[in-house]
């Protein structure tokens, strides 16, 4: 409302929520908007705001994965400081109640919980192999590379922050798109990711239909793996159909569960044998 | 307007020179700009794309060059995407003329020519006599086509003649190979010297006129291309002779390549739109043209993993 005062009497200041790409917050490229309930703009992203999203996540990539696993716990860490922070924006966004206030305190938690991964993983995952032969045999996992995530609407915040945080623990860069009908707060969590250190273009949310995202997300080339937690049976179809063209992983797991296997779902084994004794 | 056929029958430079009408900076620009937001979609992208591989000049310039790498190239030029026909070849291979005989060897039966930078590229500052005889050793060992560099020191410091006489010296030593006359215009500093080097090396002889060795930053630039297209344009209406240009350095994706064909076709019109008259100098460029074309075949968004390496 025009004119609307706040608590103190001042004008209030309406804000602008925007698409966060290569670690910038930015309108929609399409210059489109549209209110899931009536009372705020969104920016509705297109096509082409989602080839810039990979993209940035492409060129993020290898950078993030080549950090220690320390520093990326350091920075998930983070995350979960900043998220901690702005616990009363976030516990408005869902609604205020009891539990709004227990889903912020999950999403922190998860971030911790992940963030304790990052430097353990390879020790639990990896392995060294008994072979037959004059070689060292050993197992590393290594980031499958662009993930997608399509966020589930319930719980809008929790159920987001377990899926976005096993995926940047294993040193993929994400695409995320918002849960049309709730997307406020993962474009929220955007401002949370950009203040905690991640490089640009490791984290990217994404709000609009998701019939015009969707196909071009499940059918990008350079997209490694897509998470459908967010997606109707009949939309996972459609996602294993578009993704088989470059093996992607779709990767379904239930919204709730976190598992160091849920950071391997994002992840590649490798297995290198080293001669020795020659 | 400068009147050239009176201007060279005098052998005048410096009226030549001084009758070369100033260029409006912000017009320039303000065309090069919204001639770059034209949109070309789906079959008019698609016989862009086409035009923009035919028209371009494959080139790898580092010291580092090797044998190999000009093999890898060249394989690429002649048969850009392995396994379809449909993508056409490109129109050269441009490499320095230590590697010619590699490139010659390589590109036997195929349509691509050898184009050769000389002249002491990229920065000119050496003797006449051996940048002659660069130019003439490369076109010996057989370079179709030789890319020079202008001396930028003699240019900006007022001797146009030195420039002048260099080109047309260069011209005949390349005998039937055609000249394409680098003017490096990151180092010209203005438009109007632009339009100047431009005007000089078209009435020395170059057969194309070309933006920049890709050596120095800014490399091609869309406005500057426009002003080299309109005096191509102005040249030609004066004298007659068709003059080809090549943008070079700073090319990489589709979208600038076709920003690029725009702009040409609403300078110098589809007569130019060939690339006896055209040429896009690029090294990394050609990879993005692939994926834009199979982006538009098959619907979905392209990765470099999918594509040669170069």
């Amino acid at each position: 409302m025009p004119g609307a005062k706040n608590g103190n009497g001042r004008v209030q200041i309406r804000k602008t929520y925007k698409l966060y790409i290569a670690g910038e917050f930015v309108r929609s490229e399409s210059g489109r908007a549209y209110r899931f309930d009536g009372s705020v703009n969104v920016p509705r992203g297109s096509r082409k705001d989602l080839r810039d999203a990979v993209r940035a996540a492409r060129g993020a990539v290898s950078g993030w994965a080549a950090r220690t696993a320390m520093n990326r716990g350091q920075i998930l860490y983070r995350a979960a400081e900043m998220l901690d922070g702005r616990r009363a924006q976030f516990v408005e966004l869902l609604g205020s109640g009891r539990g709004a206030h227990k889903e912020v305190d999950e999403a922190v938690e998860a971030l911790v919980w992940y963030a304790g991964w990052t430097d353990k993983l390879a020790q639990v995952i990896g392995a060294t192999n008994p072979v037959a032969g004059p070689y060292f045999n050993f197992t590393i996992p290594e980031p499958t590379g662009v993930v997608g995530v399509v966020a589930p609407g319930k719980p809008a915040l929790a159920g987001l922050v377990r899926r976005v945080a096993p995926a940047l623990c294993a040193g993929n860069a994400v695409v995320v798109l918002a849960p049309e009908a709730t997307p406020l707060p993962a474009l929220t969590l955007a401002e949370v990711l950009a203040t905690s250190d991640l490089p640009a273009g490791v984290a990217n949310v994404l709000s609009g239909y998701r019939k015009e995202l969707l196909p071009w997300l499940a059918s990008h080339m350079d997209v490694n793996a897509i998470d459908v937690a967010g997606c109707t049976p009949a939309e996972v179809i459609d996602i294993e159909k578009a993704a088989a063209d470059n093996v992607k992983r779709v990767v379904k797991l239930a919204p709730n569960e976190m598992s160091p296997y849920l950071i391997t779902a994002f992840m590649e084994m490798k297995t290198v044998w080293h001669p020795v004794g020659v | 307007m400068w009147d050239m056929a009176t201007a060279l029958s005098l052998s005048h430079l410096g009226s030549l020179m001084r009758g070369v009408r100033s260029v409006d900076e912000v017009g320039a620009d303000e065309r090069a700009a919204s001639l770059a937001k034209r949109s070309i979609k789906k079959s008019s992208k698609l016989w862009a794309l086409d035009l923009a591989i035919r028209c371009m000049d494959l080139t790898t310039l580092e010291g580092s060059d090797t044998p190999g790498k000009v093999a890898a190239l060249c394989a690429k030029g002649i048969r850009p995407k392995p396994g379809d026909a449909s993508i056409p070849s490109v129109a050269a291979i441009c490499i320095y003329p230590a590697r010619i005989a590699d490139a010659k060897a390589h590109l036997r039966g195929s349509s691509v020519r050898v184009a050769s930078v000389a002249t002491a590229f990229p920065s000119g500052q050496s003797f006449t006599s051996i940048k002659i005889a660069e130019a003439k050793e490369a076109v010996e060992a057989g370079a179709d086509e030789v890319d020079m560099v202008i001396d930028r020191g003699a240019f900006l410091s007022g001797d146009h003649e030195k420039v002048y006489d260099e080109i047309v010296a260069v011209k005949e030593a390349c005998g039937p190979a055609d000249l394409k006359v680098i003017l490096e215009t990151g180092e010209l500093g203005t438009y109007d010297s632009v339009r100047r080097a431009s005007i000089l090396a078209m009435a020395a002889g170059a057969d194309f006129i070309k933006t920049s060795t890709g050596k120095v930053q800014p490399a091609a630039t869309l406005p500057v291309s426009l002003v080299m297209m309109e005096a191509i344009r102005d040249f030609v209406r004066e004298t007659g002779r068709p003059v080809g240009f090549k943008p070079a350095g700073g090319i990489r994706t589709s979208k600038q390549a076709i920003a690029y064909l725009v702009v040409l076709y609403e300078t110098l019109g589809a007569d130019w739109m060939t690339p006896e008259r055209f040429r896009l100098g690029a090294s990394t460029l050609l990879n993005d043209v692939l994926m834009q074309i199979e982006k538009e075949r098959t619907g979905a968004y392209q990765s470099g993993d999918y594509f040669t390496i170069d």
